[in-house]
């Protein structure tokens, strides 16, 4: 992929939820973000952060504008096509953990390769162990979730959003449950991941720490971009 | 692989709420064991009584009769002209089939086709100055045995002797019983036109029917013929053919031969055979409403587990899973819980298959225990298979499509 090309695109964006009353969510959004970029998205609450990382990360579709992921323009495609390009390319992570409680850590880490079917079971089970590994939490993959803590699962979580190997991951107040011990090491598994593996981040914080951390930071205002900053 | 993941899946989200899975699959087992059950004991006491029908009288009777009055010339050779015609009298003939030994020979020439003329009448038996109308068969006893069980339900005697013994004749119990006759006793036998014989007693039978038991009197048909004055003379030809399923066809077949009115058994039974049409609507409406609270159970269990796991629905479809997908993991859940229930209610059914035949039924009038006549067909096991297992995918449609609508946003939003 050349480098003029960027990973992600948003052009003129705009979400609008049709209630009794429309909500504008986010308005009229243009960005790009290439591959190695770390970037933090700020903002009060409510000026359209989660919002928008929805949108970049085909959860949800834009009222107008459009998204591209790798310069191919997503406007139009099947529900079914949005999900196959999530499975390969976009890593999600959320708050809440949102591992599934029936299955092992390890199961669950391997469930995106289980739905991609590129591998075979002995070496999903391998790369799953080899995820957890770099996440330092292999000594847990027989655990449920149930019974680790806030830190680990989120950690599982993250050992999960990459599984299939994205380019890009997306993560929504990835510390927002979490104590400072556990928010800074999430902080530094993204900021290896960008560093050491050329993959792209971006994610939505409140916490100026996080943001500080990052190479760039944009910053909302009622579902405008306000600021986009690279330090 | 993609299968194995929604297997997967599926399996962990029942197994999670196993005691609600548990009660769901045992409905559904109940469903398919007492729709098994039903349906061999409807099907068996149909199959039994059928069977009495064919077997207890001949498969087709042709009577010295016709199916609609003999029309007047004048309408045959103007078969379109308005003609009116008052104050005709119908020809008086001599009753009886034609030619009836050619007709025998003729039918029985057919393989597997037994044929018979008899000749029926009315009279009274008279003995120890007691009075019983009876109704009169002249028969041969050698094709006798062959178109009805009369043989086999002889309590003494039998049709054979009918034919050694001169001027012989087999009643029924209830007949034996009211006058007080016995094997070897000699009756007086009056005709209608007043002709007297004194005939004896060489078989006494018991079919189970009263109305055969006390009324019939069986002898040969040179006797009756005698006795009724109708010498070379047979009313009725029987005839019992291979597959009694095509006696419909035989009858008329006959019927446009030689014109007599030939009834098939199916015909004389014709009101029976619509009362069991009746009694399937009944019974499966009733068997087919316990599979369908059986499948409100999966229903339920489904649309629980759905309400329960819109996260875990949420964020499979943010990793990349499909609606379909989605979709196919409760439906999966629907045909797990019908296949188990399937297999569970064959083994109920089984169970209560054994326990109905091993139950006794004294009828009054029937000397003989009675056991339930049973089905236990193969049909009948993959009919309730299939109910169940179609049911049970039937109850997961609608959860599963609700699941597959799921709009991940909003659910991350919520919780967020």
């Amino acid at each position: 992929m050349s480098e003029d090309r960027p990973l992600l695109e948003a052009r003129g964006v705009t979400r609008i939820l049709q209630d009794a009353v429309p909500v504008t969510l986010v308005r009229d959004i243009s960005l790009a973000v290439g591959q190695r970029e770390f970037v933090s998205v700020t903002g009060p609450s409510g000026s359209g952060k989660s919002s928008l990382l929805y949108l970049l990360g085909l959860l949800d579709l834009p009222t107008e504008g459009q998204v591209l992921v790798e310069g191919a323009d997503m406007t139009g495609l099947e529900p079914d096509a949005l999900a196959a390009i999530r499975l390969r390319k976009i890593g999600f992570v959320f708050q809440f953990h949102f591992l599934l409680p029936e299955f092992s850590v390890l199961q669950n880490v391997v469930l995106p390769m289980r739905r991609l079917g590129a591998l075979g079971e002995k070496q999903m089970a391998e790369r799953g162990r080899a995820l957890l590994r770099e996440l330092d939490i292999e000594d847990q993959a027989k655990k449920h979730p149930d019974q680790l803590s806030g830190g680990q699962r989120q950690r599982v979580a993250i050992a999960r959003a990459l599984a299939n190997d994205p380019a890009l991951i997306l993560a929504d107040e990835p510390t927002g449950n979490l104590d400072s011990t556990n928010s800074e090491i999430v902080q530094d598994i993204f900021s290896r991941l960008v560093r050491d593996e050329g993959r792209t981040v971006i994610a939505v914080t409140h916490e100026p720490g996080f943001a500080d951390a990052t190479k760039r930071n944009i910053h909302l205002v009622d579902g405008r971009i306000e600021r986009d900053v690279r330090r | 692989m993609f299968w194995q993941v929604v297997l997967a899946i599926a399996a962990a989200q029942l197994t999670y709420r196993r005691r609600q899975t548990v009660v769901s699959t045992l409905g559904v087992a109940l469903g398919v064991g007492f729709f098994i059950a039903t349906s061999s004991v409807m099907s068996g006491s149909e199959r039994d009584l059928i069977q009495r029908l064919v077997d207890n009288a001949p498969h087709i009777t042709m009577k010295d009769e016709y199916r609609t009055a003999a029309k007047q010339p004048v309408f045959l050779t103007f078969p379109k002209a308005a003609i009116e015609l008052t104050n005709t009298k119908p020809r008086e003939y001599l009753r009886g089939i034609k030619n009836y030994g050619a007709i025998v020979d003729e039918v029985s020439q057919q393989s597997g086709v037994i044929a018979e003329a008899a000749l029926t009448g009315q009279a009274i038996i008279r003995y120890a100055s007691k009075d019983v109308g009876a109704s009169i068969a002249g028969i041969d006893p050698d094709k006798e045995r062959y178109l009805t069980t009369v043989e086999e339900d002889m309590l003494y005697g039998s049709l054979m002797r009918l034919r050694t013994a001169s001027q012989g004749i087999v009643i029924g119990r209830g007949m034996s019983v009211r006058l007080g006759l016995g094997m070897e006793d000699l009756a007086t036998v009056v005709s209608p036109t007043g002709l007297m014989r004194r005939m004896k007693i060489v078989g006494i039978f018991s079919t189970g029917n009263l109305l055969l038991d006390e009324g019939q009197v069986y002898m040969l048909l040179k006797d009756a013929q005698v006795l009724l004055e109708k010498p070379f003379i047979a009313n009725r030809i029987r005839v019992r053919i291979a597959d009694p399923d095509r006696a419909e066809d035989f009858a008329s077949g006959m019927e446009s031969r030689w014109g007599y009115r030939s009834e098939s058994w199916q015909e004389v039974n014709r009101d029976f055979l619509g009362l069991f049409i009746i009694r399937n609507v009944i019974t499966y409406s009733i068997v087919g409403a316990i599979m369908v609270v059986a499948s409100f159970g999966i229903f339920n269990i489904i649309s629980t587990i759905v309400m329960e796991k819109r996260r875990d629905i949420a964020i499979l479809m943010s990793m990349g899973f499909r609606a379909f997908d989605i979709q196919a993991i409760f439906l999966v859940q629907g045909l797990v819980v019908g296949l188990i229930g399937m297999l569970l209610g064959w083994g109920i059914a089984l169970a209560l298959l054994q326990m109905l035949a091993s139950v006794e039924i004294t009828i009054p009038g029937m000397a003989e225990k009675q056991h339930i006549m049973l089905d236990r067909g193969f049909l009948q096991f993959v009919l309730g298979g299939f109910f169940s297992v179609l049911s049970a995918v039937g109850a997961a449609w609608y959860p599963a499509r609700k699941a597959a609508q799921v709009r991940p946003v909003d659910i991350i939003r919520g919780a967020a």
